[in-house]
């Protein structure tokens, strides 16, 4: 693979691709991927339930023939039901933690990683970071796929790299500082705890660090929270998107422009479907994510319903690259609550809450039921001291009314002192749902 | 003219104000005089401390949010009325009290109170010839 290393471009030979070309890649290697499926009996015969054969996939259309793949299947293969090669062949599995079933395992193979570490790589190289640069890795390790993804691909563009992992704050500062760490992957809801302890500690990252560049991922998020990181860390905070089904970190990443997330279309056909109908959506509406890879040899996965809802931004995009640009996730189907009736994202929540001064980036929404309604209580840290009751009384009815307006209920607002509700290392919990399920 | 008072916002629920105190014990601060209201949710815990600018740099190392505000101190003669004469002094020149406590320090009373307007309040407090306490004399290092 040729490296452009002076160049905007780590890949330009797939980067830069016209459209035309990446959709003639996409079939070759779509006819390879169900081929190489057939090695696997649990295709076999989901194949032939569809009365198709590798043979009828002849246009890039054709994969709408493919029957979809779901999370159930994984739990019902578990663990190694999906392999597609012998397993002496696999070097590596992650999985899931199975809180609500079977886990669910991928397995790799070693080009399988080197591919995962390609796309990473691809990642960081456009968002400017280079093999000069130190990138400290502050997300959970072990099986959380954000660590050894974005360890192989730091690695792979040739950067000093740190695997902070997550938590121990202190040790991080101290690493970012003695370091001179320049890019920083984490959780959002990490880095702004990381700027809480720093503000404790005196440190001001714009004038005590090094760091020009963040990747953040793994959580949905606001743009209004990522507009609020980068003016805490005083830089470019990039989205980042990654499923663990699809190798991790990686599948797709904001460019410089930030409008949008690049999908690297050379490794994965991307379709946006009504998650009803299963219908494809038209560009511009949401839908449902679904996935399917291209260049996987221990475990490809043809149409794998994401459950992430999104939508398709444009296939063309003045960075140069011609891979489709989705929109931020407006959180997986299963994130959504209905309350009353109403169907509620908490990334909704977030967005009003962040557009507050007053308030810190850390909330936490609790369902409960209480003479057989349901109820919503949103806890959200104050970020500034008050000497002034009345402000808070206005703060508290304005943001009812703001949040009452964007989810059509009214919720419970409650002010608590920052540092007050829980910091995870790794996702943040967001919801806490204690209602009571009637019937 | 005025002293430092410090605001902490609490939540109204067991083991959050010990937080402070603890804090507080920890670096030597003596609390000269603090008060909470009652209120559903949350409360603001104001106090009156030696060295106001050191307690707040020690809360804020223990992780706890301070506001430090502005407020005025008034010593009074212990005697029946004398309270109403230094309000009634506020009153007339059309100033608002936002809050008030009150307390006894070594046989004089001893007013602490915010206004929507100090630059009136402290020519109010000047015309009228009210003894206004400073930090260090409220500590008993004056």
């Amino acid at each position: 693979m040729s490296e452009n290393k002076e160049g905007n471009f780590l890949h330009p030979e797939y980067e830069t691709l016209k459209r035309s070309e990446i959709e003639a890649l996409q079939l070759e290697r779509l006819q390879a991927t169900v081929r190489h499926c057939m090695n696997n009996e649990f295709y076999r015969k989901k194949f032939a339930e569809a009365g198709i054969t590798p043979d009828d996939i002849k246009t890039l259309d054709d994969v709408r023939k493919l029957p979809f793949t779901t999370k159930q299947d994984l739990r019902e293969t578990y663990p190694f039901g999906l392999a597609c090669v012998d397993l002496r062949e696999c070097v590596r599995l992650h999985s899931s933690s199975g809180t609500t079933g079977n886990p669910t395992v991928i397995l790799h193979t070693k080009k399988d990683l080197d591919e995962w570490a390609n796309q990473v790589a691809r990642n960081l190289w456009m968002v400017g970071l280079r093999p000069d640069d130190v990138f400290q890795n502050s997300s959970g390790y072990g099986m959380f796929t954000g660590g050894l993804g974005f360890q192989y691909g730091a690695e792979k563009l040739g950067m000093l790299t740190v695997p902070a992992a997550a938590g121990n704050s202190l040790r991080q500062i101290k690493f970012i500082k003695d370091f001179g760490t320049t890019a920083i992957h984490a959780v959002p809801s990490y880095v702004t705890r990381l700027y809480e302890v720093m503000c404790e500690e005196g440190v001001d990252p714009r004038r005590d660090t090094k760091l020009k560049v963040l990747a953040i991922g793994a959580e949905p998020h606001s743009e209004e929270q990522r507009k609020r990181i980068e003016e805490m860390m005083g830089v470019k905070a990039y989205n980042s998107f990654g499923m663990s089904e699809m190798c991790g970190p990686g599948v797709g990443f904001e460019c410089p422009e930030q409008n949008g997330m690049h999908f690297w279309e050379d490794y994965y056909i991307v379709e946006i479907v009504n998650p009803e109908t299963l219908e494809p959506v038209a560009d511009g509406e949401i839908g449902e994510l679904v996935l399917t890879t291209l260049c996987r040899e221990a475990m490809p996965l043809l149409r794998y319903r994401t459950r992430d809802l999104t939508r398709v931004l444009g296939r063309t995009c003045p960075c140069g690259r011609n891979h489709v640009r989705l929109d931020r996730m407006r959180g997986r189907s299963d994130d959504m609550m209905v309350l009353r009736g109403v169907n509620i994202f908490p990334i909704q929540i977030e967005k009003i809450l962040m557009q507050f001064e007053e308030l810190g980036s850390n909330y936490l929404i609790t369902l409960t039921t209480d003479d057989q309604n349901d109820n919503m209580t949103v806890e959200v840290e104050l970020a500034q001291p008050t000497d002034d009751y009345k402000q808070l009384q206005n703060l508290e009815r304005e943001i009812r009314r703001r949040l009452k307006d964007e989810i059509l209920l009214t919720p419970i607002v409650k002010l608590v002192p920052r540092g007050t509700l829980p910091v995870n290392e790794g996702k943040a919990v967001r919801v806490v749902d204690k209602r009571k399920v009637y019937q | 003219m005025t002293i430092n008072q410090l605001s902490i916002f609490i939540e109204n629920r067991s083991g959050t104000l010990i937080k402070v105190l603890e804090a507080l014990k920890q670096s030597n601060i003596q609390i000269i005089a603090s008060t909470i209201a009652d209120t559903a949710e949350y409360g603001i815990y104001r106090l009156i401390c030696s060295e106001p600018l050191r307690a707040c740099e020690e809360l804020k190392k223990a992780g706890i949010a301070v506001a430090v505000s502005d407020v005025f101190a008034l010593e009074l003669d212990n005697q029946p009325g004398r309270a109403a004469d230094a309000i009634e002094a506020f009153s007339a020149a059309g100033i608002s009290i936002t809050y008030l406590y009150s307390f006894l320090l070594r046989g004089k009373g001893i007013l602490i109170f915010r206004t929507d307007d100090n630059d009136k309040a402290a020519r109010v407090i000047e015309e009228n010839q009210l003894s206004s306490i400073s930090e260090n004399a409220l500590a008993g290092i004056a």
